[in-house]
């Protein structure tokens, strides 16, 4: 018999979201076979079968939220131990093996016996931590269940067997769902529910918190609150961009490529981090962290929440080459098919608003990048030159900087040498 | 309203309840008709633990060579020995009288019973210096305890001279030459235990099919061997069928798998069981439910009579003063507001016989029988140092673990002052401890404890010194 476990889809993934089974209780599986759909923060994956045999019991539920890593979903008649399947992204034109592959088959597999506890979240993510009894975590840790989102009964509210035995993975705190509707983990200060704070029950529609909303919610709510962050806002004249751009554009038509404002502002970016080494920076606790390339992330709206793709190296790639790849990093993360390396990581965001008018807005910090760049809109306004006034296509941006490596002196020099290259794109040549 | 709670009963339940209440600012009265600290204290726990010491000292100074030392003609003299016995429950019964002071309980010395009354039934008080007294409380709780279980139909009951129950045994005049124990429960098992010590001709009848039948088959039959060595005899699956007196003692005769047998010796304890303490109480009348001399609660203790709890012996198994007083304290903070804090706290089970016998837990048996997979560790007290010094090797300790979560499910423990140990274990399982708190936590060197840690390790294949 072997235990098909819940693969890692990526180093980083700790729960997922079995989103649909392709199998059913009985069905023969090749090795190669996709038997399961997950769902993780950020994209659906394919799950393959490692081994051949007969599905002889399905142990979560399709829809189930929250399945811990290594927890066993399925079970499998022939083989002799449990198994993590391979996961496969959905995108088969992969050229290199997706870091998960490696990792989930390097992972040792689950026995039967159960190994002292790896500790379920022991800690959550903020460090905050969650008081469980040992027996506790094991369970949870055994059925997949993320403590944050129980309700201890022991004493001084500690998570104890009774409050584990019988929830599901996935399950709603215990509370009202009004409660449920806030990510525990980051939290410093009590949940509390709606009705509390004086919003009756049955006078709102409750959407259940997805993967990414969860993830959104969590990760800004760890950034706004851990990140010393203060804004820095800067007008730029992009005349000069639009004219420059429409050349471009012209001379690509044969090509079918169109380049966008926000590719150039990607581009710009990269090289302005380039040339502000200072400002393409981490911070870790054991230093500050100057990354070699400019990985930089763009906020992609979808439905249910936002992703940032990542154009790699981005300081090493032609605008045609940049606005192909944005093209297709923002399709497929509208239909979820990113991979977990492509929306991992990142050096340096972007967030554009412009399309929709807004004329300068602040973002909030996608840790561990030292800045973020919010782009408005590029509207006429006039503008003083010398002593006269004249008219120019105007854009603000604000650079929210992470002040433990970025200081507001960084944040100026780098949005000098970007405002230099968008108010002369030629300069991005030099 | 005289009061907001009213306690029926001062033993280990009863006044730590009290305590408890007061301590919560609760007006509190307890009515007791005997004595302050009731069985436990008086005529149970403590004092015979002071018997048992007496007799392993006893016991002891046969052995003084294996230690390198000499005593001449060891005796004893009986009469000291119950005299010491007495006294030290009398210092803990004038103790309580002192606890209720300093919480400035209400001692109400007389015999309660219960009329109708709200919000909580009346408490009648027919007092001792003599004259009634109603009293109305917002909660009564009866702690009204227990005592030992009779059949005078076959013989089975005390007559203050030669068939005893737990309290004559106590206070005999002389120490019998020979004696018959009918239960092998920890009461009968410890009293065997005593008088045999101190020299007498020692055999305990079982119905049951082993010795100490609550207490894990493994430890039942290790226990019987270290009895047996010690020169206790046993009839074991044996039905009493009728206790008879004769000129100089008693005969017992039994029937053992279709044979009968007639037992003689000068005396007879009658250690059954226990039967609670529900009579004249007006019980029936306030229409509490009662099922085999036990009244029937929820987990706080509440009888369904508004108003009326019920905690300890007189509320069923397991009939040990830990839980009656855990129950109390849990009954009253209920009654405070206050949230439970272990509900099913697992209770230990303690026989201070020679050797001792400890366990928290359910036994392997019980455990496969509710269709757990368990992991089993053992560990020899002949393989710890310190019991090796000591003289102590006898016994073991066995641990259970669920063989899927880890969760300590039961220990067993037999062997020098392994009653002092178990608590260890109480702990780990109240903590919801894992094999891996217990293989991670470190034991002092030497001590019998390490035997503890040994166990667990072992039904994880990890023993170091086997």
């Amino acid at each position: 018999m072997t235990d098909i476990l819940m693969p890692a889809l990526s180093p980083t993934m700790e729960e997922g979201t079995l989103a649909k089974w392709l199998v059913k209780k009985g069905d023969t599986v090749a090795a190669g076979d996709v038997i399961a759909e997950i769902e993780t923060d950020k994209a659906t994956m394919e799950v393959e079968a490692v081994d051949e045999g007969v599905v002889e019991e399905i142990l979560v539920e399709a829809g189930t939220e929250g399945v811990k890593v290594n927890a066993p979903i399925a079970r499998l008649s022939g083989g002799s131990e449990a198994k993590a399947p391979e996961p496969k992204a959905a995108e088969k034109a992969t050229p290199e093996p997706a870091p998960s592959k490696a990792e989930a088959k390097s992972e040792p597999a689950a026995k039967a016996e159960p190994a002292p506890a790896k500790v379920a979240s022991a800690k959550s993510r903020a460090g905050e931590r969650i008081f469980a009894s040992p027996l506790a975590r094991r369970i949870a840790e055994q059925k997949g269940l993320d403590l944050s989102n129980l309700t201890g009964s022991g004493p001084h509210g500690r998570i104890i067997e009774r409050d584990v035995k019988d929830a599901k993975p996935g399950a709603k705190p215990a509370a009202t769902a009004a409660s449920a509707s806030t990510e525990r983990r980051g939290e410093t200060r009590p949940v509390q529910s709606l009705q509390q704070m004086g919003i009756p029950e049955g006078s709102y529609d409750l959407i259940p918190l997805d993967g990414m909303r969860k993830t959104v919610a969590r990760r800004m709510t760890d950034s706004f609150r851990d990140v010393p962050h203060f804004p820095l806002t800067i007008d730029l004249e992009i005349d000069r961009l639009l004219e420059a751009r429409g050349r471009i554009n012209k001379m690509l038509e044969k090509d079918g490529v169109k380049v966008s404002v926000n590719d150039i502002i990607l581009k710009a970016c990269a090289v302005a981090l380039k040339r502000v080494p200072e400002a393409n920076a981490s911070y870790s606790p054991e230093g500050v962290a100057l990354h070699h390339h400019a990985d930089i992330a763009m906020a992609v709206a979808v439905e249910g929440g936002l992703i940032t793709p990542i154009i790699r190296k981005c300081e090493t790639k032609g605008l045609a080459q940049i606005a192909a790849e944005t093209k297709d990093l923002a399709e497929r993360a509208r239909t979820r098919k990113l991979k977990p390396e492509e929306f991992q990581g990142g050096t340096f965001s972007v967030s554009n608003l412009g399309m929709f008018g807004i004329k300068s807005f602040g973002s909030i910090i996608n840790e561990p990048q030292g800045a973020i760049l919010s782009v408005g809109a590029g509207t006429k306004q006039p503008v003083v030159r010398g002593d006269q006034l004249a008219i120019a296509t105007v854009m603000s941006v604000t650079m929210t900087c992470d002040h433990r490596v970025v200081d507001g002196a960084t944040g100026a020099r780098w949005l000098e040498a970007f405002k230099a290259l968008i108010e002369e794109p030629l300069a991005m040549m030099v | 309203m005289d009061f907001d709670v009213i306690i029926v009963g001062a033993g280990p339940g009863g006044y730590v309840a009290a305590i408890r209440a007061s301590q919560l600012g609760l007006k509190t009265a307890i009515v007791e008709r005997e004595a302050l600290g009731g069985v436990c204290l008086n005529w149970g726990c403590i004092p015979t633990k002071a018997l048992l010491k007496s007799g392993e000292v006893y016991e002891q100074l046969h052995h003084l060579a294996d230690y390198g030392l000499a005593a001449d003609k060891p005796r004893f003299d009986f009469a000291k020995v119950v005299e010491r016995s007495r006294k030290v429950a009398g210092q803990l019964n004038s103790g309580v009288g002192f606890l209720m002071r300093k919480h400035k309980i209400e001692v109400i010395e007389g015999t309660a019973r219960l009329e109708k009354g709200t919000p909580a039934p009346k408490v009648v008080i027919a007092q001792k210096r003599g004259g009634e007294r109603t009293l109305q409380a917002k909660h009564v709780i009866l702690a009204t305890g227990a005592r030992a279980r009779t059949l005078p139909q076959i013989g089975l009951e005390p007559d203050g001279d030669r068939v005893w129950s737990y309290r004559e045994a106590m206070v005999p005049k002389a120490a019998p030459k020979s004696l018959i124990v009918i239960g092998s429960g920890a009461i009968g098992i410890e009293f065997a235990s005593f008088y045999r010590a101190l020299g007498a001709e020692v055999m305990v009848v079982e119905a049951l099919s082993r010795i100490l039948p609550v207490e894990d088959e493994e430890v039942s039959t290790a226990a019987r061997k270290a009895f047996e060595r010690r020169g206790l005899k046993f009839r074991i699956g044996a039905t009493v069928k009728k206790l008879a007196k004769s000129k100089t003692g008693v005969v017992v005769e039994i029937e053992t798998g279709g044979k009968t047998e007639a037992l003689e010796a000068e005396r007879a304890i009658v250690a059954i069981g226990i039967v609670g303490n529900v009579e004249d109480l007006g019980l029936e009348a306030l229409g509490v439910k009662i099922e085999k001399t036990h009244v029937i609660t929820d987990a706080h203790g509440a009888t369904g009579v508004p108003g009326l709890y019920a905690i300890g012996d007189v509320a069923g198994p397991p009939w040990l003063a830990h839980k009656a007083s855990h129950e109390g304290v849990h009954c009253v903070e209920h009654i405070a507001g206050q949230p439970p804090k272990n509900l099913n706290a697992p209770i230990p089970g303690c026989t201070y016989a020679n050797p001792q016998i400890a366990s928290v837990g359910l036994t392997e048996a019980a455990a496969k029988a509710a269709g757990r997979k368990v992991k089993v560790g053992r560990f020899a007290f002949r393989a710890n140092g310190k019991a090796i010094a000591a003289g102590e090797t006898e016994g073991f300790v066995k641990t259970l673990f669920d063989a899927e979560t880890g969760a300590l499910v039961g220990a067993h423990m037999i062997g020098a002052e392994v009653t002092e140990m178990i608590q260890g274990y109480a702990l780990a399982m109240t903590l919801e401890a894992t094999e891996a708190e217990l293989h991670a936590t470190v034991f002092p060197h030497p001590t019998m404890s390490e035997a503890m840690h040994e166990s667990a390790l072992d039904a994880y294949g990890l023993v170091l010194h086997a």
